[in-house]
């Protein structure tokens, strides 16, 4: 075995390298070849069964050693040091561990006391780890740091794995068990069976199960691995399929065919789950864009405005979101809640002031109606430049629109996704329930069908149309809350949604809700399976002809107003 | 040429005001020496000329808005494909006087690793095939799309809307550097143009007359069309497509036609504005150039041509003014210009200039 083969172990054994002699490396990674190895497992646990007799009595003992220990310079010390800690099984050693992986250990110069710090304004606050002391405040530079170097890292992480393991909390077990795949060997598993006799919660059981099968895809013994296969047949671990691309091709006829078997079914499954995640993502994606083209579709569809200015009404909502951030900086998630009504009052009565001020003089003149908006977007983006700044503006996200729902190991929703998704239709619903159950949606359809008629039947029709156009302008302003999330706040990025709002709303067809909110996830779910081969850019090229396209057949949209009101 | 500028005050006067403009700033700037107060600096010249350009660019817009109804906001394409031809044989005549000093190949291609030259720049070496490229490619696209466009019936807000998504995806397109027109940069660099330097004050004026004629002759032609049957129908249309149809004109190819010349057009006018600005980049395609050059239209006043002239001249001119003495108030400017002329001025200035001309 030459040198350069061991370096094909990965950090697992790389790392090991000064904590051991090279003798012990090279035994060590014989009898895990195929694995990479946690190196601390093994002599931790080695350790760990040998001394367990005696550990009662030398526990204090040891923990103070190691602490000792733990000071000293040399990084095969602090190793060592690590390995002794984790024997102890003392409750005091994970937070430890923590704080060193964080670079948060310390120890004072003068008297050598090994202390935790918090960051604090005249240097940190220490609390000491051997008696959960209360030391005050130190200045930095009676402190020192125990430094960490990559391979001590790695091992801090591993050894927090497995002190998880003995955790009474099974959300801490199971991302534990997650930490540990595809880096256990023999050792680090004859481990894990031992844990499994006492473990209770059926979802870390299942995953340790699935850990144990995939090592078992290296047993010597052929029925241990043809039963691994076949319990793994379903399994879609990368790990899985990485040892079975190994065996497919293996000597054994009988382990090659099920192995292919089972790759190819789990192939089919990952193809599937690809789908449903793109799917997921051209939803989102179509959520946006019903949220940009949902205002557009009240002012633009039901009232035949073309309103440019949407675009800058949707930042204005946006930037409602950044002033309420700025007033309440501690509270980022009830901030967002407020900005929801906040900005579809602060576009709205904007929207009101611009259909009172000029739309109003222009009705029956569509293409005039263009120009002025346009002028008006000129001046709101102008407006915000002059205010805030010409720069972005940073929104922060609570922390609850973070992370993802796994499902399984292939298909993971992303919080914040889910929650567009949702929030657009709580939007549509809000909206369509407002134009077919309100009073005033009666009057909105009353006066876009036959504008004379329902004056005659008492409808006040120019105070409708400024409720109508700002219903739809405070609609782009929750759209905007919604986009601050997403993407970049900045004056122009009303731009950037203003030509997607129009495509959508004339590709589901003018004046129909419904249009829109099936046009925009349509255009979504097919921009998203375009880009894996046509790349993002060349997606929405082809997007865009493909509704220039569709016009020319369908020249109004996928779902045309019918009867006397489309001739108009 | 008096029996079309009959009964054009307007076009009258904007012809001889655009000769005399050909004629002087020469003369100011390459026979009065500099220091004298009526010398005209050639940046000067380069900027009128520019102007000029835009006023061509903005006549296709009228002629197309003004006497045919159809709001195209996809024009600055038609330009802009019209400079990327013209852009392409300034590009190869660089040869080897480029950064790299590759003799075949545009800097950008050397930056992108390409071994040879893509085959739809060949042929651009030759300044006549170039020239051909300049109104054939616009008026291609506009003969595709409008033949699709007017048989389908698409109209009003709904062509708007079409024209603007082609210019955005076009826009799109050539930020892609695979598209092999130098991406995110566009076409720089330019040296020289028939052998003559682009820096040189005498290459400055021949562009600037070269736009000047092609104003006039731009004014001419559109004027020649829309006194003619064709260009009546075209107005009948605008005023009541379905009636026009009913009598039994083929409606879609008297719109195909107009649209199509106005294409090429705004063609040739991009293709005058690269060489005196030097660069051509796909932000010319942004949709929001496009909605502007209709704005110098709404402007100036619609339905009169010269209208459209005087509209990019007054709008371009405070763009400059104001960008380089207060860059905050150009917008607020700008935005409340478009305001005020769609609310009080229907018909622009002209418009209003007609009115006041009328009650003196």
């Amino acid at each position: 075995m030459s040198h350069g083969h061991l370096f094909s172990f990965g950090r697992g054994v790389f790392f090991l390298a000064p904590i051991f002699s090279n003798q012990d490396v090279l035994v060590m990674s014989f009898f895990s070849m195929k694995n990479r190895i946690l190196p601390f497992l093994i002599i931790s646990l080695i350790l760990l069964f040998s001394s367990s007799s005696f550990a009662e009595t030398t526990n204090s003992e040891s923990f103070k050693q190691a602490l000792e220990l733990l000071q000293s310079k040399s990084y095969n010390k602090k190793g060592k040091a690590i390995e002794q800690l984790v024997i102890t099984k003392d409750e005091r050693v994970q937070p430890i561990l923590e704080a060193m992986l964080k670079a948060r250990l310390f120890y004072t110069k003068e008297d050598k006391i090994t202390v935790i710090g918090k960051k604090h304004d005249d240097g940190f606050s220490l609390v000491s780890v051997l008696d959960q002391k209360d030391l005050g405040v130190l200045s930095k530079s009676k402190l020192k740091k125990i430094k960490v170097n990559n391979k001590l890292r790695g091992v801090l992480r591993a050894s927090i794995a497995t002190l998880s393991l003995s955790s009474p909390d099974a959300d801490k077990r199971l991302s534990a068990v997650k930490q540990m795949l595809g880096k256990t060997n023999d050792t680090g598993i004859a481990f894990l069976k031992a844990h499994l006799k006492s473990e209770k919660d059926t979802a870390v059981r299942e995953k340790i199960e699935t850990l144990i099968s995939i090592n078992d895809l290296n047993s010597s013994d052929k029925a241990v691995k043809l039963a691994a296969i076949k319990t793994l047949f379903n399994d879609l671990n990368p790990e899985t399929r990485n040892q079975l691309e190994t065996l497919k091709d293996s000597d054994d006829a009988e382990i090659a065919t099920a192995s292919q078997n089972a790759l190819k079914n789990i192939q089919k499954k990952l193809g599937f789950y690809e789908k449903v995640n793109t799917v997921f993502f051209g939803l989102s994606l179509g959520s946006v864009l019903v949220l940009a083209a949902i205002g557009l579709a009240i002012t633009f569809g039901v009232m035949g405005v073309i309103n440019m200015a949407h675009g800058e009404l949707i930042m204005l909502g946006a930037y409602t979101t950044y002033v309420i951030q700025q007033i309440m900086p501690n509270h980022i998630g009830l901030s967002l809640v407020i900005a929801v009504p906040a900005a579809f009052i602060v576009s709205g009565s904007v929207g009101v002031l611009i259909e009172r001020l000029v739309i109003r003089h222009l009705y029956g003149r569509p293409l005039e109606t263009l120009l002025a908006t346009f002028g008006i977007s000129l001046i709101l983006q102008q407006a915000i430049r002059s205010i805030f700044s010409p720069l972005n503006r940073a929104v922060e996200t609570p922390s609850w629109m973070s992370g993802a729902l796994e499902i399984n190991p292939a298909l993971a929703l992303t919080y914040n996704r889910l929650y567009i998704i949702f929030f657009c239709l709580a939007v549509f619903a809000f909206l369509y329930l407002i134009i077919k159950r309100t009073s005033l949606g009666l009057s909105v359809q009353a006066v876009s069908q036959n504008r004379s008629m329902a004056r005659a039947m008492g409808i006040r029709a120019s105070r409708v149309d400024a409720l109508t156009f700002g219903l739809g302008s405070g609609i782009a302003g929750i759209a905007g809350v919604a986009l601050s999330q997403l993407t970049n706040v900045g004056p122009s990025m009303g731009q950037d949604y203003i030509i997607d709002s129009f495509m959508v709303v004339v590709f589901g067809g003018v004046g129909n809700l419904w249009g829109t909110l099936i046009s925009g996830f349509t255009l979504g779910i097919a921009n998203k399976f375009m880009e894996p081969w046509a790349g993002a850019v060349l997606a929405k090229i082809l997007v865009l002809v493909f509704i220039i396209l569709f016009i020319q057949k369908r020249p109004r949209g996928l779902f045309p107003k019918k009867g006397r009101a489309a001739e108009s | 040429m008096m029996s079309l500028l009959k009964g054009d005050r307007g076009g009258q006067i904007f012809l001889v005001l655009l000769t005399v403009l050909a004629v002087l700033i020469p003369i100011f700037n390459l026979i009065i020496p500099e220091g004298s107060a009526f010398h005209v600096s050639t940046y000067t010249v380069t900027l009128l000329g520019k102007y000029l350009a835009f006023a061509l660019l903005a006549l296709s817009v009228d002629l197309v808005w003004g006497y045919m109804g159809i709001l195209s906001l996809g024009h600055g394409a038609f330009f802009a494909l019209g400079g990327y031809a013209m852009g392409m044989y300034l590009m190869l005549q660089i040869g080897d006087r480029g950064v790299y000093g590759n003799p075949d190949l545009p800097d950008f291609m050397v930056f992108l690793n390409w071994e040879e030259i893509p085959w739809f720049w060949h042929g651009f070496d030759n300044f006549w095939f170039a020239m051909i490229m300049v109104a054939l490619v616009p008026g291609l696209l506009a003969f595709i799309f409008g033949a699709l466009a007017f048989r389908s019936r698409v109209t009003g807000v709904y062509l708007s809307i079409i024209t603007q998504a082609l210019t955005y995806a076009l826009l799109l397109a050539f930020f892609r550097n695979e598209m092999g027109f130098g991406g995110n940069n566009g076409l720089t660099d330019f040296k020289d143009i028939l052998g003559f330097s682009l820096q040189s004050d005498n290459t400055r004026i021949a562009l600037f007359i070269a736009s000047a004629i092609a104003l006039a002759l731009g004014y001419l032609s559109c004027r020649a069309i829309v006194v003619s049957r064709l260009g009546r129908v075209a107005v009948a249309i605008r005023d009541s497509e379905d009636r026009v149809r009913f009598i039994g004109y083929r409606v879609d190819r008297v719109k195909l036609a107009i649209f199509t010349f106005s294409a090429v057009l705004a063609g040739v006018a991009g293709a005058l504005y690269v060489p005196q600005v030097g660069i051509i980049n796909p932000g010319e395609f942004s949709p929001l150039r496009s909605i502007e050059l209709v704005v110098w239209v709404a402007i100036g006043g619609r339905t009169t041509l010269y209208g459209a002239v005087l509209g990019a001249f007054i709008v371009n001119y405070s763009k400059t003014y104001l960008t380089g003495v207060a860059p905050e108030t150009w917008l607020f400017a700008l935005g409340a210009l478009f305001v005020f002329v769609t609310l009080y001025l229907p018909n622009g200035i002209v418009g209003l200039l007609k009115r006041k001309g009328g009650k003196a």
